[in-house]
């Protein structure tokens, strides 16, 4: 893990300005250890597997759960002793929890009241909010009234009304359906880049964490596994949860000029040319089944394997092999009923050189 | 006479024709051994009342509650019960807060403690009372002599014991509302801006309202017609301790029907106040 950690791209020295914790929470078998940097400005999304310790993280971050360890500061000020509502911190709940018995605008109003305005400064701050959020109609509307995107829009209001210096979101689109997330997903990331401090969000989710931030943080089982701009996540997992999660098939071993001995036994051949220790990944696309040895074929990456699973993939079809090389194939319909693909089938697999992606581990 | 009636029923439940048996469901819908013993539930608890009722004095009532005594006593019960349930709920839902919300060693036991007065006779409530804050009790002694005050035998005795048998009542309600309310709406005020007593009063106590008005009607309901602890402790005078129960009792033994005149005060009295909170009472529950 630590050896994983120094090759990603950390800023070198902690900014003065924005977020620098180190996260600790000991909770008898579970141990979060969780480093977190970020500029203001930055959108960090925490990434990971339920139960990895993302919402931890956060709760940690807002002072909700205590440290045993680490560090915690914003903007230059240590904030591991503060209580939560002295922190300059802004939440989103993954169900809003939005206060039942205020209207909208009551519940943007709550936050700017608690911090010492009169009550119609409070609401005509909030009254502000909700117009910027396109909510103007709805502040007398208590939050039963309101719509799945409506009311996650109010609890983001009433996170900004305090003007935090750092924005927590805890799996903020998770509570929507499929329709109503798309139209959110691109309104929050408007939200979020006009924001001036650190948001932070907390999802399992790989398409809202790359739509959302500019840098992924990767945690499973507590700890972080890889770091980095999205599109270098995408491309360059590190685990097998990653890989997963983009879609790849990921392996890892020792590269010698174009081929990589993989630490189970086989070897890949890639365009790359490396030496030591190295990841490869190609896509399921990439994947060309057969049921007989191919004799012709160009490809130098031939396994024998064993169908496991089918199971539709969109309009695809996604096989899951096992055999000299566990791995995911994608193919159309027609294929599949041509090869006459089973569970228990023995298939060919090849994989072009050309389409295969090798970097240092 | 029990056993053969016993036995018809049970023939007719489970050894009669299975299809019979059937049918007679489908068409009530409630199963005869439920029935019969929910009526004479039901019987048993409305027939005190209609027995009130039909024996009131209804020709002479108008007499009967124009006494003086009479609304004395009434005003002294609502005046006693209403600063009881004040008192409980300024105390009480605290507590019940403590309670429902922190953990802290031997809560289990202090919880237990609490609820004692709900099974505890009233009149061992009364005597440990004048234990307590009698004018020779352990607290009583140095309220005396240090500020002068004297509980017992006072309309101020009522409320103390009063409040001491009814305010388990309004705890248990509202430990109840609080532990069934979502904790994360404290948390959510605190991360914006608010401290736990802020969030409390602010977003927790709305919330557990309906719980709190609950328990405040059993309170003030139980106050109202608390006749043992306050007799023991805060006696029987009128005008200063004596309360509808108390007149009741007593009118009793001299002039029966001023006691049924009485009685169907505080019968009107608590229908009243059951009306008026059904529909809170209803979303309560």
């Amino acid at each position: 893990m630590t050896t994983l950690r120094k090759d990603t791209p950390v800023s070198p020295a902690p900014p003065v300005e924005g977020l620098d914790a180190r996260l600790v929470v000991d909770r008898g078998a579970f141990r979060l250890d969780v480093a977190l940097t970020a500029a203001p400005g930055d959108v960090v999304a925490l990434l990971g597997p339920n139960g990895a310790g993302k919402t931890t993280a956060l709760r940690a971050l807002a002072g909700l759960v205590p440290l045993t360890g680490g560090h915690l500061r914003l903007d230059g000020t240590a904030l591991e002793r503060t209580p939560p509502e002295a922190r300059p911190v802004g939440v989103v709940f993954q169900d809003y929890l939005l206060f039942p018995h205020l209207s909208a605008l009551d519940n943007v109003a709550f936050g700017p009241r608690c911090h010492g305005a009169s009550k119609a400064q409070a609401r005509a701050v909030a009254a502000a909010w909700l117009d910027r959020m396109g909510l103007a109609a709805h502040t007398g509307a208590k939050p039963r009234r309101l719509s799945g995107g409506q009311a996650q829009r109010v609890a983001l209001a009433r996170a900004l009304a305090v003007h935090p210096r750092l924005l927590l979101l805890d799996e903020p689109l998770a509570a929507l359906d499929a329709r109503t997330r798309l139209e959110v997903r691109a309104q929050l990331r408007r939200h979020l880049a006009e924001f001036e401090a650190v948001a932070v969000l907390v999802t399992h989710d790989p398409l809202d964490a790359m739509v959302l931030a500019d840098r992924l943080v990767v945690v499973e089982e507590g700890r972080v596994v890889q770091e980095g701009g999205p599109a270098d996540i995408a491309r360059h997992p590190r685990t097998e949860y990653i890989a997963q999660l983009v879609g790849l098939n990921l392996y890892r071993g020792r590269a010698d000029g174009h081929a990589v001995r993989l630490d189970t036994g086989p070897a890949i051949t890639t365009t790359e040319i490396l030496t030591g220790p190295v990841f490869v990944a190609f896509p399921p696309s990439a994947v060309t089944l057969h049921r007989d040895r191919p004799t012709g074929s160009s490809a130098r990456n031939l396994w024998r394997c064993e169908v496991a699973g089918l199971e539709t993939h969109g309009d695809q079809i996604r096989a899951a092999l096992t055999g000299e090389l566990p791995l995911a194939a994608d193919l159309t319909t027609v294929a599949a009923a041509e090869l006459d693909l089973h569970p228990g089938a023995a298939v060919w697999a090849t994989v072009k050189a050309a389409q295969t992606h090798a970097y240092p581990a | 006479m029990t056993p053969p009636v016993k036995q018809a029923a049970a023939d007719t439940l489970e050894g009669g024709p299975r299809r019979a048996r059937v049918r007679v469901r489908v068409r009530t819908g409630i199963p005869l051994a439920l029935l019969l013993p929910a009526l004479l539930g039901l019987a048993f608890l409305l027939l005190p009342l209609v027995a009130l009722l039909v024996r009131a004095p209804w020709h002479t009532l108008p007499e009967q509650l124009t006494g003086a005594e009479v609304w004395q006593a009434l005003r002294l019960s609502l005046v006693c019960a209403t600063a009881a349930t004040a008192v409980s709920l300024v105390i009480g839902v605290p507590l019940a807060w403590l309670l429902a919300r922190t953990d802290f060693p031997g809560r289990g036991l202090v919880r237990a403690l609490v609820t004692l007065p709900l099974v505890l006779p009233p009149v061992v409530g009364g005597v440990a009372l004048l234990l307590a804050l009698g004018r020779n009790g352990v607290v009583g002694q140095w309220l005396d002599s240090w500020f002068g005050v004297t509980l017992p035998f006072t309309t101020a005795g009522v409320v103390v014991a009063e409040t001491f048998v009814a305010m388990p009542f309004l705890v248990i309600s509202v430990e109840g509302t609080l532990r069934a309310a979502d904790p994360r709406y404290e948390e959510a005020a605190t991360t914006l801006g608010a401290s736990r007593f802020t969030a409390f009063r602010r977003v927790t106590l709305p919330l557990i309202a309906p719980g709190i008005a609950a328990g405040a009607v059993l309170a003030w309901a139980r106050a109202l017609g608390e006749f043992g602890a306050t007799i023991t402790f805060a006696g029987n005078f009128p005008g200063r301790t004596q309360t509808m129960p108390l007149a009741v009792y007593l009118a009793l033994q001299s002039d029966p029907e001023a006691a049924i005149a009485l009685s169907l005060v505080l019968l009107a009295v608590s229908i009243a106040v059951l009306a008026g909170l059904r529909d809170r009472w209803m979303t309560a529950s």
